[in-house]
């Protein structure tokens, strides 16, 4: 009986890690932090509503200015303040120019110094908050003072400031944009700071700084990274705020010079022809801005939300 | 709490130092003269304007003497009328001003407050789509054009209220309303995500175990600790009224403050753009700092934090 052999077969030596594998495998596709934004993104209606109007627009700004053979320059004196009507969409302003042009070519100025402004903020932003933050000590104070003071002035105030000093040296696009970002990067740079502050005592960057990372290492691909959500947020809000600041400035004469249009000169432009009864020339940018003005405000929000969604509220 | 207010009027007056200097070197870096476009004009008299702006001196003098100035309350001269200088804009338009912004900034809170509160308590409810419609129509408009849309409806077509001027108590309500808008709707947003918030504690469900009405709940024990953060943009929310009172007085014709600074820009009239830019900034330095104090007033949580440092 000892010494029987036990009967072992072939099968009994199979591996049964297979069946293993098969339990602990993840049966969905496995969610990145960005494609599951996108997924709370997607449902909210507004946002999304927002992002519609974001690209419809963007479109209009693209191709608009071609779309009926008219320039936004040129002058008919024949053909002042006419309504909306089949040749001209829009209607025409009390020079004589196609507002339908206009109005697209405005769109183009308007989103571009947004656009602009709130990159500039983007970067000047993040490259201050973030050394200020990872520096830490002596440095963040001192840094942080100095944006502190500087954002003491109101924004309105510094942008007209800087405004009535570049005008003499330049007019345009540029000197607007300048004048906007002087201190707008200021609540980027105090919002990356604030969040560096406290990734820089989390687990995985005292690992990265332990195995000899350098500051501006950890910076670049831990800390900036794990804050971009918050970051987009600010950058969508900034958009509408520069472009409410172009009008603005438009609107005290500080704004782009004629004949190229922004929507703030052109509802300045309006505001003369309101009295003799031509309110749709007001109604066409004012509109406009403040869709623009919507459809950011709604999709930052909403971005807001499917980024963080511990602060839904 | 006495060193931390010391500390923080401190930082106010080094604040508003800095401001001085930055815009003072930011207006004479102008270039060209303020006198060149005048055409031809008889050397004397150049010299003695040049001489009567202190514009002949080196610049660290002009600032030394400008500094000497404002020590004095004297916001300086106007370049465009001889006879009247920055203090005597600030006397005759201010106290317009500060009556127009105290108006608004009361339409701003009170209704704020209201309609974030509302819709807190009636969530996902038709009074909470209202008020938080109402409230992205008030950040998405700019003033300028919320007050032409005002002013073509409310005076011109339906003749329900003057425009132009600041004669009665009925001139000022459009001008008022279209300055609020802009705060009231951040306030309602705030006030709304706040009282959420709030309303989710232990100690709102407590008072609701112990039996207390709705009412007594919410206007004891909610709203009282909601009201919190909206204390903290007030600050902010002043500096927007302010600002926004340029282009609301400048558009309802209202002689205050905001429309001579419009008009200075306008005239390109250097002095007086430098010396209201400095006053406008005194006074909000001025407000936020009460506000930050008056924040640490109402919440004791911040002082023990303080405390810590």
């Amino acid at each position: 009986m000892m010494n029987k052999e036990p009967k072992l077969t072939k099968e009994m030596f199979e591996p049964i890690q297979q069946q293993f594998h098969e339990a602990e495998k993840i049966s969905r596709p496995s969610l990145s932090y960005w494609k599951d934004a996108w997924l709370r993104l997607k449902e909210n209606k507004l946002a999304m509503l927002g992002l519609m109007i974001i690209i419809v627009l963007a479109i209009l700004a693209i191709i608009g200015p071609y779309l009926n053979g008219y320039t936004f320059y040129e002058q008919d004196f024949t053909k002042k303040n006419l309504r909306p009507n089949a040749e001209h969409w829009f209607g025409t302003d009390s020079s004589g120019r196609d507002l339908f042009t206009r109005a697209w070519y405005g769109a183009r100025i308007s989103l571009f110094i947004g656009l602009m402004a709130a990159l500039i903020d983007f970067t000047v932003g993040v490259i201050y908050g973030g050394i200020s933050g990872a520096r830490g000590g002596k440095i963040d104070n001192f840094m942080m003072r100095v944006a502190e003071i500087l954002y003491a002035i109101p924004y309105l105030l510094v942008v007209i400031l800087i405004m009535v000093v570049l005008e003499k040296i330049q007019r345009g696009i540029w000197p607007i944009i300048i004048a906007m970002t002087i201190t707008g990067w200021i609540p980027m740079a105090r919002l990356v700071r604030g969040q560096v502050l406290q990734l820089k005592e989390y687990e995985f960057v005292q690992a990265a700084r332990a195995m000899g990372a350098s500051t501006t290492w950890a910076l670049k691909k831990h800390m900036i990274p794990n804050t971009m959500g918050p970051i987009l947020v600010n950058v969508t809000l900034t958009v509408p705020t520069a472009i409410f600041t172009e009008a603005t400035l438009s609107f005290l004469g500080l704004g782009i010079p004629a004949p190229q249009a922004s929507w703030g000169t052109m509802a300045n432009d309006a505001l003369g022809s309101i009295l003799i009864g031509n309110f749709y020339q007001l109604f066409i940018p004012a509109f406009l801005i403040s869709l623009t003005m919507f459809a950011f405000n709604v999709f930052g929000d909403g971005l807001r939300d499917a980024l963080d969604p511990r602060l839904r509220k | 709490m006495l060193i931390y207010s010391l500390k923080r009027i401190g930082l106010a007056l080094l604040t508003l130092w800095i401001i001085i200097t930055l815009t003072f070197v930011l207006m004479h870096s102008i270039p060209g003269n303020p006198f060149a476009q005048e055409g031809t004009m008889p050397d004397a008299i150049y010299e003695n304007l040049q001489r009567y702006y202190n514009l002949d001196k080196p610049l660290l003098v002009q600032y030394g003497l400008y500094l000497q100035s404002l020590l004095q309350l004297d916001f300086g001269p106007s370049l465009k009328s001889s006879s009247i200088s920055v203090n005597e804009y600030i006397k005759n338009g201010f106290p317009i001003s500060l009556h127009l912004g105290t108006q608004a900034l009361f339409i701003a809170i009170t209704f704020g407050l209201i309609f974030g509160v509302v819709a807190s308590l009636y969530r996902n409810r038709w009074p909470d789509y209202l008020s938080m419609i109402l409230a992205i129509i008030g950040i998405s408009v700019p003033n300028f054009i919320l007050a032409t849309f005002l002013i073509n409806y409310f005076a011109v077509e339906w003749k329900l209220f003057p425009v132009a001027t600041w004669k009665s108590w009925s001139h000022t309500i459009l001008p008022s309303i279209a300055l609020a808008m802009m705060p009231m709707a951040y306030i309602a947003r705030l006030m709304r995500s706040s009282m959420l918030e709030v309303m989710n504690q232990d100690y709102i469900l407590t008072a609701k175990s112990k039996g207390l009405a709705n009412s007594t709940i919410i206007i004891k024990h909610a709203i009282r600790n909601a009201i919190l953060p909206v204390v903290t943009v007030l600050g902010i929310l002043i500096a927007n009224l302010v600002t926004g009172s340029f282009i609301i007085e400048n558009i309802f014709g209202i002689p205050g403050m905001g429309e001579m600074f419009v008009k200075s820009i306008f005239n390109r009239d250097y002095p007086v753009i430098l010396g209201s830019t400095i006053f406008y900034s005194a006074i909000l330095i001025f407000l936020i700092l009460i506000v930050d104090l008056a924040y640490t007033w109402i919440d004791p949580r911040i002082k023990i934090s303080e405390g810590k440092k």
